[in-house]
């Protein structure tokens, strides 16, 4: 548990927290921006290079704008007034509760927390490559038909809006 | 073929950069205050009295006839004819303006008092760099700041001057020659036998 | 120690007087400290290079008259904008708009540390260090979109919405031009890709812009770059005669110098990124010249690369947003995916003219293909007018 750990934790589970309590919209948004920084900068304390970076890449280059353009796009620019507690919060805590229960008791009776904790070994992106191609071919061939499907189905959705107007 | 037009671009421009370091003409920036653009024959800004020879009191050509006061469209010029009369160039007693003041706030520089001034005594000037922060007081030129002499008036307006100064000297001319034939005509009727009718003197002879 | 490495000395001397403790610490500062300075004298330097260069494709001089030529006029721009009023208007988003300029800045400046400057001279060598570029690039789109939003301003908000699908868009051939090169070298990281390109075969260097494949990538890369920089013709979101300053029309300032110097900076990040992928990075053009030190190189090359930019926004007209992307789209995107293809052709071919010719064609065939395609329907005549009878 070093020093790095715990800033890097305290920063992702605030921000996590305030992605669900600030009123503003696209002020939760930019919280959950954070929390992704956050997430790859865990990623990077563990030697994973790759991953933190894609990590960001991905999630706070390309999802976060998605995110941002939906808000953008659908709601307008007025701060919305809503309640952030909803009228069963007490049930929802309860619920969350008892969940992190289960969690903690299942985790703490198994046998991650008494296993030697070896340094991680340097990944490099050379490895990773050749996994790709070669055991993990079949993954990767389905994501990429899946990331093609959606962007087909993007682009039929825009060009019929278009031509039922 | 695509990109053709962003290479012949590109290379326009660039012969503009380095055509800028050699020729004039790529570059054509006049750096004001120290540099001025030379001004066109026929630039015209403010009107200007002119005068004869070296004093401005002497040689004013101006008679205060008022004619382009009574012209003027925005009414900027304020002339008090004098009482008396004073010699001008040639020598004859002439009325003289004892104030003239051109307000140059009003003035729209339309060259009108120009056109009908009869005795050419005021004409349009080019100065530009006029610009004062006092606007009641420095825009208002009285005679002395209009009157500029004869050599400054050939100096901006050439052409001008020359044309406006001719007539006077043809005219002279054609009124030499139109004197000298009349005496010759005079001398010949007198060298004529008389008639026996005695004509009546009444008719008064060209020259007096 | 030679003068090319006279820095790295000059480092490990300062280094070497710390106590052992805080080695690391302070050989990190000088880093970020150099890598700071240098680039932003670099900044104050192009901006009025840009400005005497612009005037003088327009027939005019540029700034000539704070110091000898116009030289200290970024001292003169600075004062000014150091001593500007803040204005923050009073619907505005206060938090997220003060932080805007510093989430722009921040992203470009980490981004020059994987760029190698010379030999032995990278702030980190990292084995993933063309993806941690591309990253952190990302996260610059975060601070348009952040502008826009926060200063409540339709036109604001517009000109954010616009620069994000543009940079967007560009991003793809950009990284996919990258990728081309990193498919040929193997490896991420950028002092690798310097050193694949050391060598010289006959008069010509190694390097990958003189071969087709690169040489078309170079291009596109070069492309995506100033359209990521929304510099012109791409600068329609901040377009000055259109949308006035488009997302940051509400700053004024320090903080709008600060956007002016991400943009630069950004600039300068991704055409030191071409250097090391294309160009050789801070190899000597010829083997006999290499006694000139390689900083020297790399900034020669790096101001060659400005100049282009320059020359470029000097004759290009801007280019409207339906125009960025179709070009982005059906034009780079098909464009960057052949050349990958004609890299995978030059790595399996034996090496001689054979190779060469069929990779020129790969590249040149469906060039002149699209480019008839795309832009030979476009009835280009003479405009004709109906009046009314």
């Amino acid at each position: 548990m070093s020093v790095t750990f715990a800033i890097i934790a305290v920063l992702t589970v605030a921000s996590a927290v305030a992605v669900m309590t600030l009123r503003n919209l696209v002020h939760c948004a930019l919280s959950l921006m954070l929390t992704f920084v956050g997430l790859a900068a865990l990623y990077l304390q563990l030697n994973a290079q790759f991953v933190g970076f894609a990590q960001i890449l991905v999630y706070v280059g390309a999802v976060a704008i998605l995110i941002v353009f939906a808000i953008l796009l659908t709601r307008g620019v007025e701060p919305p007034e809503q309640k952030i507690f909803s009228s069963s919060s007490m049930g929802g805590l309860a619920v969350a509760v008892a969940v992190f229960a289960v969690l903690a008791a299942t985790i703490g009776s198994s046998s991650v927390l008494n296993a030697v904790l070896q340094p991680a070994s340097e990944v490099s992106v050379r490895q990773i490559g050749e996994q790709l191609m070669t055991r993990y071919v079949l993954p990767l061939e389905v994501v990429g038909l899946l990331l093609t499907a959606a962007l087909i189905g993007a682009v039929i959705i825009a060009m019929r809006d278009e031509e039922g107007k | 073929m695509l990109g053709e037009g962003i290479i012949k671009g590109m290379a326009e421009t660039a012969r503009n950069f380095l055509g800028s370091y050699v020729s004039e003409d790529r570059l054509t920036t006049v750096q004001y205050p120290e540099e001025r653009l030379p001004q066109k024959e026929a630039a015209r800004n403010f009107p200007f009295l002119l005068f004869d020879g070296k004093d401005p009191h002497i040689g004013l050509r101006c008679v205060a006839c008022q004619i382009c006061e009574k012209e003027c469209p925005p009414q900027c010029i304020y002339i008090v004819k004098s009482k008396d009369k004073k010699p001008d160039y040639v020598g004859k007693p002439q009325f003289y303006p004892s104030v003239f003041d051109i307000d140059t706030s009003v003035c729209m520089s339309c060259q009108i008092c120009v056109e009908v001034c009869p005795f050419e005594a005021i004409k349009m000037d080019t100065e530009y760099e006029l610009s004062t922060s006092d606007r009641f007081g420095e825009l208002l030129l009285n005679k002395d700041k209009l009157a500029k002499p004869n050599q400054y008036y050939q100096k901006i307006h050439p052409t001008e001057a020359a044309e406006v100064n001719e007539p006077p000297a043809a005219e002279k001319a054609k009124a030499g020659a139109k004197a000298k034939a009349e005496a010759e005509a005079k001398a010949k009727a007198a060298a004529l036998p008389k008639p026996t009718v005695p004509i009546p003197a009444a008719v008064p002879a060209g020259a007096k | 120690m030679s003068l090319d490495q006279i820095f790295v000395f000059l480092k490990q001397v300062v280094v070497g007087w710390m106590p052992l403790q805080c080695q690391p610490l302070v050989s990190a500062i000088l880093s970020v400290a150099a890598i700071i300075g240098v680039f932003a004298s670099l900044f104050a330097i192009t901006t009025v290079l840009e400005r005497k260069g612009l005037g003088r494709i327009q027939n005019r001089y540029g700034p000539n008259r704070v110091g000898p030529c116009g030289i200290l006029q970024p001292a003169a721009d600075g004062i000014k904008a150091l001593i500007k009023e803040d204005l923050v208007p009073r619907a505005a988003d206060k938090f997220v708009h003060f932080i805007a300029p510093l989430v722009l800045v921040a992203p470009v400046f980490l981004a020059l540390a994987v760029v190698p400057v010379g030999r032995n001279m990278v702030a980190i060598d990292m084995d993933g260090g063309v993806l941690f570029f591309f990253a952190v690039g990302a996260a610059t789109e975060l601070a348009v979109f952040m502008a826009g939003w926060s200063s409540r301003n339709k036109y604001s908000l517009l000109g954010a919405m616009r620069a994000i699908a543009q940079m967007i868009s560009y991003e793809v051939p950009l990284i996919l031009s990258a990728v081309t090169v990193i498919m040929m070298v193997g490896s991420l990281s950028t002092v690798k890709i310097v050193e694949a390109q050391a060598g010289y075969t006959g008069w010509l260097p190694d390097w990958y812009v003189f071969t087709p494949w690169g040489f078309a990538g170079f291009i596109l890369f070069m492309i995506a770059a100033m359209a990521e920089s929304n510099r012109s013709p791409f600068d329609l979101p901040e377009g000055e005669s259109e949308i006035i300053a488009g997302y940051y029309i509400e700053y004024s300032g320090f903080k709008f110098a600060l956007f002016f110097l991400g943009e630069y900076i950004g600039m300068f990040a991704v055409s030191g990124l071409g250097i090391t992928l294309f160009l050789g990075g801070w190899h000597a053009p010829f083997a006999f010249l290499d006694w000139v030190p390689s900083y020297v190189w790399f900034f020669g090359k790096l101001l060659a690369l400005i100049a282009g930019f320059i020359w470029v926004r000097g004759t290009l007209p801007r280019l409207r947003m339906d125009q960025l992307m179709n070009f982005a789209w059906k034009f780079m995107l098909p464009m960057a995916l052949v050349n990958l293809f004609a890299a995978g052709v030059w790595h399996f071919m034996p090496p001689g003219v054979v190779r060469w010719a069929v990779c020129a064609g790969l590249v040149f065939g469906p060039y002149a293909l699209l480019g008839r395609a795309l832009f030979e329907n476009k009835n280009i005549t003479k405009r004709v007018y109906r009046y009314a009878e």
